[in-house]
């Protein structure tokens, strides 16, 4: 394959204006998704989840991919998936090293099952693949209604409950003296992240889904400690790779994932290095 | 503002307003942990703007009084009241210093963000700036001399810097009862100073009881009404000269003990027939021990 035609398969911007028109509601979602990953980032950073993130999506694969077997709402599927995922872990997994065993115990059993579910599924394979390596034209208006509804529940759930889960992620022990109910808020977290694990596996799928719920937050810690300014950066750098994948990978026959994770990868190395040359004259100061 | 040492702030007579708010009160109380019991029979009743101090040996059960009071640790037996209130878990009331556990570098937030979590992280909703706000957390900060680093990332300070913000925390939610577990740790003597002076000042302006673990009482014996000796042959409450004596103490250790006054400062010493017991041998569990 030359280069014009790798470049063309990539990046294909003919009919651009009407295909925007055509998925412009498609834009919107992948806004409303970046606004959601980055919110929910940042308390998997201070809650120490990624991990439990990518457990989470293997469960929400399976339930997916089972709801697409059975022939009924793959979103629903992968809601239940996850949410029976965010459970166990958060009923399990107290303890930081109890729950990273059972994440490990949990992911590849959901993979496997999910796998099972789609080799028996008889239907288009496109469909197959867009859960696990995201596809958001596979997904239909109704659907991404209903994806779009959940991440505002969510984020509307994540601003009542944003101090004292914050209280409670960075400082447990002084937040349970204060009478902050820690287990209720870890429980409820659980819940609210296995809702957005599931409605960003529509989007970059479930292999991916560290790179809208995690990198957008991690970059934005290297470069920021306030924590407005590193929500805000984390909503800012996860709704440019959302909707920046999107635009991106329109015109193509390529799953939008990669145009995401890209993006989201190039954010976070360039958030290393601003990090890096900040912090470096003080490392300085401090060692002369 | 400096306690000068020698005078004591005396309990006032409680009317019946101070009754509904006595910040603490433990009747007939005990605690088993793991099949061992740690103290019994201990009736403790703060008044507002009481400072006690909880001394004794490693392993008396000195921070787990702490964690019975905030009802993390069921008694085994008596009562417990705080502000009161029967026993609940925690409450927004109670200012609370754990023991020192450093954050990690990677700490998501700076010094006065774990100062505002005091101030208001019990509420709902998501912290709006105010001026007021500011204003309270930079109070806070400036009474433990915490300002100059207070925009510095939580995990990048030093176990000290830390430990003032824990002071600070504590502080800055208006509570009626404090409990402060080691508040000195990692303090040198100046910052000890400002961090018991920033104590001293609150309790007694706003009338909160406090209970202060520690394993050195001298920096403390300007301004400690009471001190709680918890030992393996039982407890003892009362006045620092009530209870800081050879006498006393032997009895609570079962051991000849001698309390020495070096120049104001209280020093424990057992004598060479505790040598043999590993478990407080020599100075008597850190009375001035190379402070």
């Amino acid at each position: 394959m030359s280069f014009d035609e790798l470049w063309g398969t990539l990046f294909d911007f003919t009919d651009y204006a009407e295909l925007l028109a055509l998925l412009g509601n498609t834009v919107l979602a992948g806004a409303v998704l970046g606004v959601l990953g980055g919110l929910i980032g940042y308390f998997v950073m201070a809650r120490d989840l990624a991990f439990a993130v990518h457990g989470i999506s293997e469960l929400s694969f399976a339930g997916a991919s089972a709801a697409l077997l059975l022939g009924v709402n793959v979103v629903a599927g992968s809601i239940v998936g996850s949410l029976v995922a965010a459970v166990l872990i958060g009923l399990l997994g107290v303890r930081a090293r109890d729950r990273n065993s059972i994440i490990g115990v949990l992911m590849p059993f959901g993979l496997g099952l999910g796998i099972l579910f789609l080799a028996l599924y008889p239907g288009r394979s496109s469909n197959k693949f867009g859960l696990l390596t995201g596809q958001i034209v596979a997904v239909d208006s109704p659907q991404l209604a209903s994806l779009v509804t959940v991440a505002v529940v969510v984020v509307g759930a994540l601003a009542v409950i944003w101090r004292p889960l914050l209280f409670a992620s960075l400082d447990e022990d002084v937040a349970t003296a204060r009478g902050v109910p820690v287990r209720g808020l870890s429980i409820g977290f659980m819940v609210l992240l296995a809702l957005a694990t599931a409605v960003s596996l529509h989007i970059v799928g479930a292999l991916l889904v560290l790179a809208l719920l995690v990198t957008p937050a991690a970059a934005a810690l290297r470069v920021a400690a306030n924590p407005p300014l590193v929500v805000a950066l984390s909503v800012l750098f996860a709704t440019v790779s959302t909707v920046g994948g999107i635009l991106l990978a329109l015109g193509s026959s390529i799953p939008i994932s990669p145009y995401i994770t890209t993006i989201s990868f190039t954010i976070y190395l360039v958030c290393r290095i601003v990090g890096r040359v900040r912090r470096r004259p003080r490392a300085l100061a401090t060692a002369a | 503002m400096t306690a000068v040492a020698g005078t004591r702030y005396p309990p006032e007579v409680s009317t019946a307003s101070d009754e509904a708010r006595t910040p603490l009160e433990l009747t007939g109380a005990a605690l088993e942990l793991g099949g061992r019991r740690l103290w019994s029979g201990l009736d403790l009743r703060l008044a507002p703007g009481e400072l006690v101090a909880v001394l004794g040996p490693n392993g008396a059960g000195k921070s787990s009084l702490l964690r019975a009071v905030l009802g993390q640790l069921p008694l085994t037996e008596g009562t417990r009241r705080v502000l009161g209130k029967p026993a609940e878990r925690g409450g927004p009331h109670i200012g609370y210093v754990p023991q020192q556990r450093l954050f990690d570098r990677g700490a998501p937030m700076r010094a006065r963000d774990l100062v505002a979590l005091g101030l208001d992280g019990t509420r709902f909703g998501f912290p709006l700036p105010s001026r007021e706000r500011r204003a309270a957390v930079d109070a806070a900060l400036e009474a433990v001399g915490a300002l100059p680093y207070a925009r510095r990332p939580v995990g990048l300070l030093s176990g000290g810097e830390q430990q003032r913000l824990r002071m600070a925390q504590a502080l800055v939610g208006s509570p009626g009862l404090i409990l402060a577990d080691e508040p000195l740790l990692s303090l040198d003597l100046a910052h000890q100073r400002a961090v018991l002076d920033a104590l001293d000042a609150y309790r007694r302006t706003e009338r909160a009881g406090v209970l202060l673990v520690t394993h050195d009482v001298n920096p403390l014996l300007g301004m400690v009404d009471r001190v709680l000796y918890l030992a393996p042959a039982g407890h003892r409450l009362g006045t620092p000269a009530e209870v800081l004596t050879g006498e006393v103490l032997s009895r609570l250790y079962g051991v000849h003990v001698d309390v020495l006054d070096v120049h104001g400062r209280v020093v424990v010493v057992a004598a060479e027939a505790a040598a043999a017991d590993g478990a407080h041998a020599g100075v008597a569990p850190g009375h001035g021990d190379a402070t």
